[in-house]
Parts: C-alpha cells; structure tokens; sequence
C-alpha cells in the first residue's frame, strides 16, 4: 500500500510506520464521542499512505473537534477559534511539500468562520479539510449551533431553536471553484475511511462533512439513523464509493450518483430526512489557488539583488546628472 | 518667519526681457484640483523632477476622503503638496508660497485650513469667470476678489483654454500644462520632466505620452510669456546615488529585501498603495502577495505561512489592526514570527481613512486581551520605512514574536530622497530549517534568563509538536497548572528584556541638557527638528528626542528626561486641555506616549497635541516652543 517515494534511498531504509506511530496524546474525548471515528479513519489514512511524520500538519480552529492535532504526533496547530483555513491556506501556499489537513467544527466552519470557508472553496487550494458537525457546540457546554436542528432545546434556546439549520452541504456546492464535497457518518468508518482517502488524493479543497455524535449533549440526535440504515443514503460510483457484500446487505437504500453531476448533488443534499453518505462531487480540473499563484522565481539572494537594483533604478536619482546640473549655472 | 523670507529674497539676474529670477532657500508649492484632474500626478512629478535636479524636496498628497466628491467643492481638494529647498528636507513645512489650483472652491479650501501664506501667488484657472453658469460665475468672482482683498497674489490663468489648442479633453491634461507652467517658474530641467511623463505613462500608447509632453511645452511656454515671477531654488548637489519614493513604496521595497516570501493583506487606506507596488514586483523576487477575504484571513495566513517557514508580513491601517488583534495574541503565544506594519490614520472607527494620526500607538502596546508583549517601532522617515523592515524581519524571527510596525498616512504618501540602498545578504532570512531536530530540543526550550528558544518548524525530523494558543509548557503541552502558566508568560516576558539590551540609548537632537525638551515618535520628527532648529537659532535651550523603538524603550532614555527641566511630548493624537473647564489633573488623559513616559520613568511629561488630521507643522511647533518657553521663564520670575 505504500506510496511514498519509493525510489528515494533515504526512505527505503526506513521503518514503516504503524498506526500507533501516529498516535500522540491519549484523546480527551468523551466515551462514545464520534470524533474519536475520525481520528482512527484519518491515522489509518496516514499509515496506508506512509506519511512522513514531519510533512504531515494537521491545523485546527476551536471547540472539542480542534484537539485533533493533540493526537497525531505529526506537526499540529491549534490556533484560534473559526481561523483553521487561512492559517493553513497560509501554511500551503509557503510550503507546497506539507501534507496539510484542516479539522473544524460545524461552530468553527459555518459560523464564525464562514467568511474563510465560503473562500477557501473559491480558493481550491490542496487542502483536505474535514468538518466535524454534532450540531451543536460541546465545549462550551450546549449553545445552539448554525447546523442544528429546528426546535432544538439548548442552552441558549431553552424554548427551541428559532431557525431552520444552515445546509452546510448545499452551501459549499453553490461556491465557485468547488472541486470536492463529501459527506460521511462517523459511524460507518469503513465508508469514512473510504471518503477520506478519496478527498486526500483529489487534487484542490477537499470538502467532508463527517455527521458526527455528541453522546454527551445529544445522545439520541442521530439514532434514526443509526436506528434505521434505510435513512441512510450511500452514494456508490466507480469514481466514488463501492460496498462490499457485506455493506451492501445492511445499507440498501444506495444511488449510484456521477460525482461529476453537480445538480444531482445539490438535489441530493437537499433531500428531507435523509443522511447521503458518499463523494457528491469531484472534479479535478479546478484551478488550484496555490498552485496559480506561486512564483516562477526560485527564490535567491542573487536574484533578490539584481531585481532590487532594478527597482532603485526606476526611482533612482543619479549623481552624474547632478553634477552636470551644477556645472552648467 | 514669513518676513525673513521675503527679505532673503533677493533678484539675482534678469534674462534680456521682464524675466526676474529670484533665488530662494525654500518653497512650498501646492497643486490642487477636483478629484480626478491629475493635480496628484503633476505635484508628484514636479516633486520627483526637483529631487532629480539635486533640491531637498518632500511631497504629500492632499487627498479627500471620497474618490469623487463633488466637483468644485470646498472640501474636496485633491492634490500635493510640495516643498522643495537648496537643503535636505525632512517634512512638509508650513504654510505655502505658491499655489496652482483648477478652480476656486478647492483653493478655498485651503485658503480656510489656514495652509497658505498671507501672500501666496495663485495660479487659478480662470475658465469659471465666463462659465455659462451664472451661479459659477458669481462664486467665482467671490473667492476671486476675497483673495484679492486679502492680499493674495491671484494670476488668472486660462488653463484649459490653452490645454485645448492641444487637446480635445482639456480637463484631463491640464495637469502637464500646469507642470509646464511650474518646471518655467521654478527652472526645471525640461528634458528632465519630458522623461519623468515618459517613464510615468510608460504603461500607455505614444500617442498620450506625446500629447503629455505637448502639453508640458505648453505650459513651459505661456509661462516664460506671460508671468513676470521666476525663482530660482539652488540645488545642493548630489554626491552619492539617491532614491526618491514615497514611505508606501519604501516599505514594499523593504519587504522584498528582507527575503520575506509571503505578506498577506486586505484592502484599506492608506496602507494598500504599498501591496499595490509589491503586487506589480513580488512575484520577480520569489514573492507573493495574497489579497485575503478579509483582515482577520490576511494575519492568519501571514501567521500559518510564518510558522511553517520564513516570516511573514502583513500590512494594514487602524481598523485592520483592530480586527487583527486575536491573531497577534496567538503569534505572541505560540511565538510565531510576524511582522504587521500598521499604516496608521484618524481613528476610532472608520474616522479619517486617508489623513494622519499618531493615535494607534498604546493600542499597538497593549492590544490583544491577557499579557501579550510584542515589538513596536515607528518609522520617522522614508529612509526609515525601508531599513525598518528588514530590522522587524530580524527581530521577529530572532525573538520569536510580532513585530509591529507603526508608520502613518504622512509618510505612505509623501515623497523623500535618501541615499540608494546597498543590498546586502545578511537582510535576508536564512533558508528554511529543515535538518533534524537534535534530541531533547523542545519547541520551547526556553532559556531561563532571556526567554529565548528554538524555534522548529514543520519538515524537521523528530521535531513533531502540536501548537497551540493554549497555556503550555516547554514540550508546547497544554498546562493549565498555576506554575506552568507564570512560567510560560515570565519567558514569553523576559524576551522583551532580552531584546532591550540590544538597543542603543537614542541621540538628543541639540544639547543633552536643558529648559526643555520635546519628545516625539514616528513622522514629525523632520517637523519637530526643524523646529528645534529654529528656536535655537534664537538661543532658546531646547532639545529633542525621537524614539523609534516604543517598546521596549531603550535603556538610558530616563536619564536623559531628567536633564530638562521640562518635558512635551508633541504627537499627532488627542490629548484633554486645561481650557476644558472640567478637565483637571486628576482626569486629565495625556497623548499616547506621554502616557507611557509618565508610566514608566515617573517624569512628569506634559502633551502638545491634536488630531487636525494633518502632518504637524514646523512653524505650529515652534510657536509652541516660544510661548512654553515664555510661560517657563514667567514662572520663574
């Protein structure tokens, strides 16, 4: 399964990496906390593609989903609550070599940091971000988030919540530039696992939703779903999602959807009572910010001088010329 | 002042018709018009063809706040502003000797802001006299013979008339003509502003830079006709290769000399116009230069880009700065490299976008919510734009934190020769660190009497850490324990000491002691030394002092406010007045540096301030001198 530079001396030689290679800090999640699913999918991700340790950066905004980085033991950032994408973005564009991952919560993506989601999708930089989204904010102990349900009783909306939940899905389908949309259930890690390794090899801005369990605030939120696998929609495609026999005795209620069909994904997205579990849509040939934007120039202290002398030139004021002006009264 | 001048005057030749040719030290020139007339590029051009001759010169523009206010409307005068002198020139000066305006109003304007000479010549256009608009007309002959009467030296100038023997647009050329007009007033070298408006239309067909030029001739022409005034400002000569530029593009320019790689930024006056420059050059240099989504974006990706390699750069003006605050909290936390260069204008809220204010300076202290210690340094010259950012790269990196950077809407815009740098590698960023991290290094390794550590960046083997805005320990471990805490803000403390010991004791601009001594920061050093200047001239015993580092402070500063029996900070930011009925000195609010000086050296430093929203004048200064000082010897009595 390895990948990585196999023709590189250096690496031959070395160990391959376990999954416990991975593994930082013991998680601080609760028991039951969905978030611990994805962490597996994504160290599982890590090991299948014998990612070096030190090019690996996982940068997460605020919330529970935003310890993520405390358990890699790659390079990890946990900055500041809804600022996960232009730090990494940032990350990106300075260093192409880094394998950059963004973890946020639904708090963290759709609502104080929309202004950054809504451009990272315009921007399409090779960024593999993941949305953890429990609908509604756990760290702060049970506020009301952009993406729960109507009528929700929180702390914040003792008496319900007042607005229908902001489709984080349809959002990002609507973007320009948008290249990859996922959505996944952290409880199917098989499927995850499978979304997750698609998103990491598509080149742009990989979205994923991952629907994600807070047993702690909202228990039973999910368990229509979990209940009743029917309510589950697996999208299957030969560029998207396979079930084995075995999953496809358990999930039946499946579609097979073109991720290359935009306004099926849309329509799919927007379907009542239904959770779609699969690639939405992929397109490569979406123009990468980081990929437009970098310099042609490498960078050097030879060129940074002679481009300088370029510069002063234009404002230069030449001494010769002063003289002749003196001379000349 | 005004009478010396004028006494200094003296006719030192006469060509074989009426030409008088009067040699003077020093003009002020301004060039105002509506928005969008050119009066900017004219003044502008003016200003760079007299550096080029070898005068002193500094120029600023007279901006409105709207892009297109109203045409002829009072307070919407677009231009520049020119001083030019047979000296170096460290500022705007005072009140004008020679004003070229394209219609009255803006020229009212002016008149009423108190910026023009009691004798000043005026070059009007007189097209509006017989404008078929009979309202415009009176108007006209209002302010025409209230300047008259005032004692102004008013020339009608029929501007677009002549501008339209060349032209089919008048109003879009006569900005070279009144180019022309002021190269014959002032001797320019014509060749010289022929290759200026071929260098600054480069980007345009032959056909607008011909008719520029022709226009230019024009101008040239009907002067050396019809005006009986010429002056003649000697040149000082130029010994070594110069620059001329303005504080903005002076900044960029320092960007792409320090090997920083990435600045990051969003659009807001007055700091855009050096992301402009950096734009149309960075990506020459290995650069790039992101226009983000919004402020808070453009630190952050000037934050990630930093700490996965080189220092970043991120610039902006007063309410950017503000939106930046909780990513400057993070860079001082997780010590993140950065360098934020606050362009800074009148403030709070939107207030004055594009004049100038000195008023961001405690924000710039002590902004960022808990213990957050960072650099601060103010740029006072144009010179000082440029060199001040390679020395923010180095510091930022060295000490691993942000660095801001205070100039302001006087120095982005105006225009200043200094000695051509000489580039020299030890500016740039070393290459990124990419070697193995040695073993038991941690990411904070802090040493226990500087606070300095390591810093290990992503794609160093064995470095892996996770980084967090959280209280942490050495390992980058959250650590919420009451020790772990102290330990963390001590270090993160100590590195400002640290960096203290580095910094000389800045020099006293006259003597080292004294009746008073005026203390300032960032660009009214030019205007306050000029005063000083002046007022010694007359024996008065007044010194000052200029910082450029506001924190820390270098050491040595208290002993030299101690040798003066008093102390004015002159700043450009409010400060209450006594005149207040209900200020007293117990609620009195001082300006921003006044405040930090009566802190920390327990001095009792006084303010000499205001928030006109102009650059500050020599001559304003040093009337305040002479009456302080007048008041100072009372007392005495």
């Amino acid at each position: 399964m390895s990948q990585f530079n196999q023709d590189c001396v250096i690496d031959i030689d070395r160990e391959q990496f376990t999954l416990e290679d991975y593994q930082g800090s013991e998680p601080r999640w609760c028991p039951g906390c969905g978030d611990n699913s994805i962490l597996t999918s994504v160290q599982r991700l890590c090991r299948d593609y014998q990612l070096p340790l030190e090019k690996t950066v996982f940068v997460s905004g605020i919330g529970c989903s935003s310890r993520f980085p405390h358990y890699m033991s790659t390079y990890g950032f946990h900055g500041l609550h809804g600022r996960a994408l232009p730090i990494a973005e940032g990350i990106k564009m300075h260093r192409p070599d880094l394998n950059v991952f963004v973890n946020m919560g639904d708090g963290d993506c759709c609502s104080i940091g929309t202004a950054h989601w809504i451009h990272a999708i315009r921007y399409n930089m090779n960024l593999v971000a993941i949305v953890h989204d429990n609908e509604i904010y756990g760290l702060t102990k049970m506020q009301v988030s952009p993406t729960s349900p109507l009528g929700l009783r929180t702390s914040t909306t003792p008496y319900g919540a007042y607005l229908k939940p902001l489709n984080m899905l349809s959002t990002t389908l609507g973007v320009t530039n948008v290249s990859f949309v996922a959505n996944a259930v952290e409880w199917i890690p098989n499927l995850l696992y499978d979304i997750i390794r698609q998103a990491f090899e598509h080149k742009g801005f990989s979205f994923i939703r991952v629907v994600q369990r807070c047993p702690h605030y909202l228990p039973s939120l999910f368990d229509p779903f979990l209940t009743t696998p029917d309510n589950i929609l697996v999208l299957t495609h030969e560029n998207g999602l396979q079930l084995n026999e075995a999953m496809s005795r358990v999930y039946k209620h499946t579609e097979e959807h073109d991720p290359l069909n935009i306004d099926r994904a849309r329509e799919i997205v927007g379907l009542e009572g239904k959770i779609p579990v699969g690639v939405l849509y992929r397109n490569d040939d979406i123009p990468c910010y980081d990929e437009i934007r970098r310099s042609n120039t490498v960078f050097s202290p030879e060129k940074i001088e002679s481009e300088l002398n370029e510069e002063f030139d234009k404002f230069a004021i030449n001494p010769v010329q002063a003289e002749v002006e003196e001379g000349e009264k | 002042m005004d009478e010396k001048e004028t006494a200094a005057e003296e006719v030192v030749y006469q060509e074989e018709k009426v030409k008088n040719i009067v040699r003077v030290k020093e003009q002020v020139v301004e060039v105002v018009s509506d928005s969008g007339e050119g009066a900017q590029k004219c003044g502008q051009l003016f200003g760079t063809i007299s550096a080029k001759m070898g005068n002193g010169i500094w120029t600023v523009e007279i901006i409105p706040a709207e892009i297109q206010p109203p045409p002829r409307n009072v307070a919407g005068a677009s231009g520049n502003r020119i001083r030019i002198g047979s000296f170096k020139i460290t500022n705007a000066g005072d009140e004008a000797d020679l004003v070229v305006a394209f219609n009255e109003q803006v020229l009212l304007g002016r008149v009423d802001s108190g910026n023009l000479k009691p004798n000043c010549i005026i070059l009007l256009e007189n097209k509006w006299g017989n404008h078929p608009d009979e309202t415009i007309q009176k108007e006209y002959k209002a302010v025409y013979e209230r300047l008259i009467n005032e004692g102004f030296r008013v020339y009608e100038i029929p501007m677009e008339e002549e501008c339209l023997k060349i032209v089919s647009d008048p109003q879009r050329g006569k900005n070279m003509f009144a180019l022309g007009l002021l190269c014959n007033i002032y001797q320019r070298d014509v060749q010289l502003a022929r290759e200026e408006i071929e260098f600054t239309f480069r980007k345009k067909s032959q056909k607008v830079i011909d008719a520029n030029i022709q226009l230019l001739e024009a101008g040239n022409e009907w002067a050396d006709q019809n005006l009986d005034f010429h002056f003649e400002i000697p040149t000082a000569g130029i010994h070594d290769p110069q620059v001329v530029m303005n504080g903005n593009v002076a900044i960029a320019l320092g960007i792409a000399s320090s090997g920083m790689e990435i600045c990051a930024m969003y659009p807001i006056t007055p700091a855009t116009s050096a992301s402009h420059y950096l734009s149309e050059i960075f990506e020459n240099f290995g650069g790039v230069v992101h226009q983000a989504e919004d402020e808070i974006a453009a630190c952050a990706f000037a934050i990630g880009a930093s700490y996965a390699g080189k220092c970043a750069i991120t610039i902006t003006s007063g309410p950017g700065m503000s939106l930046k605050t909780e990513l400057v909290g993070l860079a001082v936390m997780a010590e993140i490299p950065l360098v934020i260069v606050n362009v800074q204008r009148g403030g709070p809220s939107t207030g004055l976008p594009t004049k100038v204010e000195q008023g961001d300076l405690l924000a710039a202290l002590f902004s960022a919510h808990g213990d957050a210690p960072k650099v601060v340094m103010a740029t006072s010259t144009i010179e000082d734009c440029f060199y001040s950012i390679v020395t923010a790269r180095k510091i930022a990196e060295t000490f691993r934190m942000p660095v801001i950077v205070l100039t302001d809407a006087n120095l982005a815009t105006g225009q200043q020769p200094y000695p051509r740098p000489k580039f020299n590698k030890a500016w740039l960023s070393p290459p990124i660190d990419q070697s193995p991290v040695p073993k038991g290094l941690k990411p904070y390794d802090w040493n226990p009497k500087t606070g300095l550590s390591r810093r290990i960046i992503p794609g160093q083997p064995n470095g892996m850490f996770t980084l967090t805005g959280l209280a942490h320990d050495k390992n980058s471990k959250v650590a919420y324990d009451p020790w772990a805490n102290q330990e963390g803000v001590r270090h993160r403390s100590l590195k400002l000491a640290a960096f203290q010991k580095t910094l000389k004791t800045p020099k006293v601009f006259g003597d080292p002691e004294g009746d008073l001594l005026i203390l300032g920061w960032g660009s009214t050093k030019g205007a306050i030394e000029e005063a000083i200047q002046r007022v010694r001239e007359d024996g008065l015993n007044v010194s000052s002092l200029h910082l450029r580092f506001l924190q820390p402070m270098a050491s040595g500063i208290k002993e030299i406010l101690q040798r003066f029996n008093k102390v004015i900070c002159v700043e450009i930011n409010y400060s209450d007045s006594f005149e207040d009925e209900i200020i007293r000195e117990d609620n009195r609010r001082y300006s921003n540096l006044a405040w930090l000086i009566r802190a920390r050296y327990l001095i009792d430093a006084d303010s000499w301030s205001n928030v006109h929203g102009q650059p500050m004048k020599p001559g304003a200064i040093e009337k305040m001198i002479r009456k302080k000082m007048s008041d100072l010897s009372q007392e005495r009595d």
